[in-house]
């Protein structure tokens, strides 16, 4: 195919980035007063939303209920107006479905569910813009949500994709990058301990280049854990500075 | 019909105007607290390969050798004693169970409610049968907590007048961090109107009784209309204590009076704009250092 020339000669990407670069990322915490955490975030041109209720009673079915910790409850959804093509998605669209099931399986890792036995924990994610990394997006939305709802956690998790293009590992895929089907990649990593939460790959890879994409994959990870660290360091302050320090008790 | 406009005002962010002191030791998740072994763990950590380790975001506290993590913002910890306001989710048998802003459902049970009749009364099959006719599903009550179980839930009883279902009034919900501990948190306000501070964050607003005593154990409510005066009253101060959660302002019975009587230049519905809560809030908080002294 003679399409766009994905990575130039002089080392930039389409949107003008370099291999291992991030798109601009900005968040914030604490944007509805109902959920007991949220977060938005933008990465580049995707955009995310995520609330966080929880841990409450377990609603619905008793059966869900363990013993020894708390549920976690997912829902990945994508709005009608998130995509080129208008597209009215109803529940148990596949893609979504196995979103969701990725998301808990992440935050599965994540959560130290087994100081809530009996309850249960609900993360809405909801992609407003689609542009690539969607997954990756949505991980980083529910991590700033969760950490506003004051639920422990491990460790931040934090997801970037990678890929691989003219034999350079690309950080941080845009939707142009991805539509040209070469090898993706989604890690969820939790930085601090360099354990990974969640691993997937799309496509065909030589086994020799999946470490150069994983370390690319890494090191955007803890690219992105910096902006998010900075960004719950500046809600933080903001909210202590305005609660002052009595004793709260 | 008028329609008023109003042009977007940006965020004031603290950071940049210099607010910033000595705002303690605050920490995120996975950060390291100390790597030192003789320290006890609390909550909102963690310990993995000898070191203590943040689980959630927020200021450390040490009390001699143990450690804390205080998150901004949480779910509501019940500790015994505590005065609650909370809503009926289900009847179960010899229970209600009750929504309470509290990580499980809370329950009142059967034998620690005052039913019609005295407290002596024995609690007979046919009460158990009648535990519809007196809290169904969606009840609001007021309680104190009794007991907290080894999985958080909490036990309440509602064994004093004070204590009971709750009629009319208004229900207005916010974190319970906000909610300062008192010796009441029962208030007849000077405006007329009544309130209790539950510590979990739900208050409820609702005009003075005038005649307190009741033989019903608190099961019956009063239905005659309310007036209107009285319903002004109650929703400027629901408004009032909006405003102060929204600037994160401790709530109490002084804090509340003070900004209602601040928020009276204003119409009710004003006091919901950002800068009129900006400029009541702050004169309630320049009345309150005033008077510390």
């Amino acid at each position: 195919m003679a399409g766009l020339e994905l990575l130039s000669d002089q080392g930039y990407r389409v949107d003008g980035r370099k291999a291992g670069e991030l798109r601009k990322i900005q968040a914030r915490m604490g944007v509805f007063a109902q959920a007991d955490g949220s977060a938005y975030i933008e990465q580049g041109n995707t955009k995310a939303l995520a609330v966080v209720y929880g841990p409450h009673e377990i609603r619905g079915s008793r059966s869900k209920t363990l013993h020894d910790r708390a549920v976690v409850n997912c829902q990945y959804s994508m709005a009608t107006f998130s995509t080129g093509e208008r597209k009215r998605r109803p529940h148990g669209d596949r893609k979504s479905t196995e979103m969701t099931l990725h998301l808990k399986q992440t935050f599965e890792a994540a959560i130290l569910t087994q100081l809530y036995p009996r309850s249960q924990i609900d993360i809405y994610v909801q992609i407003l813009q689609a542009d690539g990394g969607n997954y990756c997006t949505c991980v980083n939305a529910a991590t700033l949500a969760i950490i506003d709802a004051g639920i422990p956690m491990r460790d931040y998790v934090c997801a970037c994709s990678a890929g691989f293009i003219e034999d350079t590992p690309l950080a941080d895929l845009s939707y142009v990058e991805e539509a040209a089907g070469g090898p993706q990649l989604a890690l969820a990593l939790l930085p601090k301990s360099d354990q990974i939460a969640l691993l997937e790959m799309n496509s065909r890879l030589h086994e020799d280049h999946l470490e150069r994409v994983m370390d690319a994959a890494t090191k955007a990870c803890k690219d992105v854990y910096a902006v998010l660290d900075q960004a719950v360091k500046e809600h933080l302050q903001e909210v202590s500075a305005m609660l002052g320090d009595r004793g709260m008790a | 019909m008028a329609v008023e406009v109003r042009l977007p005002v940006a965020r004031k962010r603290v950071t940049e105007s210099g607010l910033l002191d000595s705002a303690g030791h605050l920490v995120c998740p996975g950060d390291t607290i100390t790597t030192d072994t003789g320290f006890m763990r609390g909550h909102g950590t963690y310990l993995e390969d000898e070191k203590l380790l943040a689980s959630v975001a927020g200021v450390v506290e040490r009390v001699n050798k143990l450690i804390c993590v205080r998150a901004l913002k949480t779910r509501y910890n019940g500790e015994v004693g505590d005065v609650i306001v909370g809503r009926v989710t289900e009847v179960q048998q010899k229970r209600w169970k009750v929504d309470t802003n509290s990580r499980l459902d809370s329950v009142l049970l059967l034998s620690s409610v005052n039913l019609p009749g005295g407290e002596l009364r024995r609690r007979s099959a046919e009460d158990e049968l009648a535990m519809r006719s007196y809290l169904e599903e969606g009840d609001l009550i007021s309680a104190e907590v009794q007991a907290v179980y080894s999985d958080g839930a909490l036990s309440m009883h509602t064994r004093s007048l004070k204590y009971g279902k709750l009629g009319q009034g208004v229900l207005v919900q916010v974190s319970p961090s906000l909610i300062k501990r008192r010796k009441t948190h029962f208030h007849n306000l000077p405006c007329g109107t009544s309130i209790i501070l539950g510590n979990n964050g739900f208050i409820w607003l609702y005009p003075t009784p005038e005649q307190t005593e009741e033989e019903a154990g608190g099961f019956v409510t009063n239905l005659e209309p309310i007036p209107l005066s009285d319903r002004e009253v109650i929703s400027r101060l629901r408004n009032c204590i909006l405003a102060l959660s929204a600037q994160k302002m401790l709530l109490y019975d002084t804090s509340i009076l003070y900004c209602y009587e601040a928020s009276l230049a204003h119409q009710i519905k004003d006091i919901l704009k950002v800068e009129v809560i900006e400029d009541i809030v702050m004169e309630t908080r320049q009345r309150l250092v005033d008077q510390e002294g």
